[in-house]
């Protein structure tokens, strides 16, 4: 499988990667060069076989359901490039 | 005052318990040797303040006679842990300015055993490359040179600034994270010892995510012992990580010197790939002789899916990339560039903030995870994860107890001599060391001898899982049959 130009757009797009239309090209080249690279799993049969969803057979960790962090508003936005009143500022999104 | 930098860490902390010299003194050596490497860009940023103050407080303990295991010991930290009012950025622009309010498990418990902070090493972009070559504050040159040659060589990556500060005598151990090689990689460009625990070891939290499924966190030092030092204070259980293991530490030190004899060792037959330099099947070869001669038992073994892991990790990891760097959103933390609206403010945000091989692969994991793709790619690799890690499995329940393997395809190669044109070809670096990720098994590289050119080469040993004392038992072995390797500063 490959990519043609569009498609990269629309990745970039779902990315939230702004793309100039002169990157387009060169971005499908590379992209293409990755899914070529991969290409060769389908040459292998995987019929019945489960995919790995946890790395180490072990149970997840289970703890008690309670509050064990918090009140700490001025930390949280500290590093925010825009705050208010322990708030993040975007450009406005409702009309 | 320079030879302290020269002390291994072990020798540096029975100094210390011996007072022989101080932590103060100790750390003044390192701050000192850290300004003058400034050439080799290993440090991202440097801490010589907060040096002396944990320094301070080391000898304070010392005289009260409660010494922690790393007391006053100067450690370099990978810029992917979060150090809690210490600027950490992942080498990343949109980063560049953040400063933790909190401190990753693993540095928090070196700290607790008395270590002392001497700066921030470099690395690749939030830890995606193998030559440091991907960093927003630019390449790390290696201590390393060919020789009769000025070229500057890369220490390999993405740690690459963990293991340049360790090799070039810049603190007496370092942090590192490792996601397909990352930790192993560099440690055999630059003669080092470096170790990936086995996954669930090593607590992940406070550690910037790159592929959580993957990544694992573990140290670089000069010597098989320092390492093993290192990850005592490193592992443990952490309640803030689901995935890690609830299971006490071993006191790795014990491990070193333990007899090997009676082990068998596997040598998996598709690690002898077509076009291997001379020079790395001969290290393998002298590898397995050290290892006869401590009385391992050597056997042939097949990894038959080995050729399919490397692949398969450029869609595991870039997917799971896509994922985690989903939050650097120009809103909560990092850098903002405005926009239109919300939306273009995301996209102006992350296109100037992520360089390029970091944009590249968070587009590939969208890709790859985008409806009608999942099954063919992401599906289908996590499928292929299995399999790789059966294999491992197959020759550990026939009682392999380790495995032995180069650490890299080649020695260290030339700055931007890699990938300009073709990403995979940077990708191969790794072909010996991901597979171990891909399993969650531990990995050690240990320095094994020079080539012709004078540079480092690494053995890789590879454990049975949460078996990280078997692989510091016969790094040990190697260790001492190979000797250790030290630059000629040049800086």
């Amino acid at each position: 499988m490959s990519v043609d130009a569009d498609t990269v757009r629309r990745i970039a797009h779902l990315a939230r990667i702004a793309v100039k239309e002169e990157e387009v090209e060169h971005l499908k080249g590379e992209l293409n060069a990755m899914l070529a690279f991969v290409e060769q799993l389908a040459e292998v049969d995987v019929t019945g076989v489960e995919p790995m969803t946890s790395v180490t057979p072990m149970a997840m960790k289970m703890r008690v359901d309670e509050v064990t962090d918090g009140g700490i508003a001025d930390d949280v936005v500290k590093n925010a490039p825009q705050t208010e009143d322990h708030f993040f500022l975007v450009p406005k999104v409702v009309e | 005052m320079t030879d302290l930098t020269s002390l291994t860490l072990a020798d540096a902390r029975d100094g210390l318990r011996k007072k022989s010299f101080s932590a103060g003194e100790l750390a003044a050596a390192h701050v000192a040797a850290v300004e003058k490497a400034r050439a080799l860009n290993a440090y991202v940023l440097e801490t010589p303040e907060r040096a002396a103050e944990m320094a301070r407080a080391s000898d304070a303990r010392i005289a009260k006679g409660e010494a922690g295991p790393l007391e006053g010991i100067p450690l370099a930290v990978k810029d992917m842990f979060c150090t809690a009012g210490v600027r950490t950025t992942a080498c990343s622009h949109i980063l560049e300015n953040f400063v933790p309010t909190y401190e990753s498990t693993v540095t928090s418990q070196l700290w607790r055993d008395g270590a002392v902070l001497l700066g921030k090493t470099n690395n690749d972009e939030f830890a995606m490359g193998s030559a440091n070559e991907t960093s927003y504050f630019g390449p790390v040159h290696s201590p390393w040179r060919r020789k009769d040659s000025n070229t500057p060589l890369t220490p390999g990556g993405s740690s690459g600034g963990s293991a340049a500060a360790v090799a070039a005598q810049l603190c007496l151990g370092a942090t590192g994270t490792d996601t397909g090689g990352s930790i192993r990689q560099p440690a055999a460009f630059t003669g080092t010892v470096g170790i990936k625990p086995t996954y669930g070891r090593v607590s992940r939290w406070g550690i910037v995510a790159f592929a959580s499924s993957l990544d694992q966190a573990g140290p670089f030092a000069k010597t098989v012992r320092d390492a093993a030092i290192l990850l005592r204070s490193m592992a443990g259980p952490d309640p803030k990580d689901s995935t890690c293991l609830d299971a006490p530490v071993p006191d790795y030190e014990q491990a070193v010197g333990r007899s090997v004899k009676g082990l068998r060792i596997g040598i998996p037959k598709e690690y002898r790939l077509d076009g291997m330099p001379a020079e790395i099947e001969k290290i393998w070869e002298q590898g397995r002789e050290w290892l006869r001669a401590a009385g391992a038992e050597l056997v042939e073994v097949s990894l038959p899916h080995t050729k399919y892991a490397l692949p398969a990790y450029y869609i595991v990891a870039p997917a799971e990339a896509s994922s985690n760097l989903a939050r650097y959103d120009g809103v909560r933390y990092g850098l903002r560039i405005p926009g239109r609206d919300i939306t273009d403010l995301y996209e102006q945000t992350r296109a100037e903030g992520f360089g390029a091989e970091v944009r590249r692969r968070v587009m590939i994991g969208t890709y790859v995870l985008s409806a009608g793709y999942y099954d063919a790619y992401y599906l289908r690799a996590q499928k292929l994860r299995t399999l790789i890690k059966r294999d491992f499995e197959a020759c550990f329940e026939a009682g392999v107890h380790a495995m032995l393997t180069p650490a890299t395809p080649s020695a260290a190669f030339g700055v931007g001599e890699k990938g300009g044109a073709d990403p995979v070809e940077m990708y191969l670096n790794d072909v010996f060391t991901v597979t171990v990720n891909m399993a969650g098994l531990p990995g050690i590289a240990v320095p094994a001898g020079l080539d012709g050119q004078g540079l480092p080469l690494g053995l890789q040993l590879i454990g049975r899982p949460f078996d990280e004392e078997t692989l510091f038992a016969l790094g040990e072995v190697v260790e001492q049959a190979a000797g250790r390797f030290t630059p000629q500063a040049w800086w």
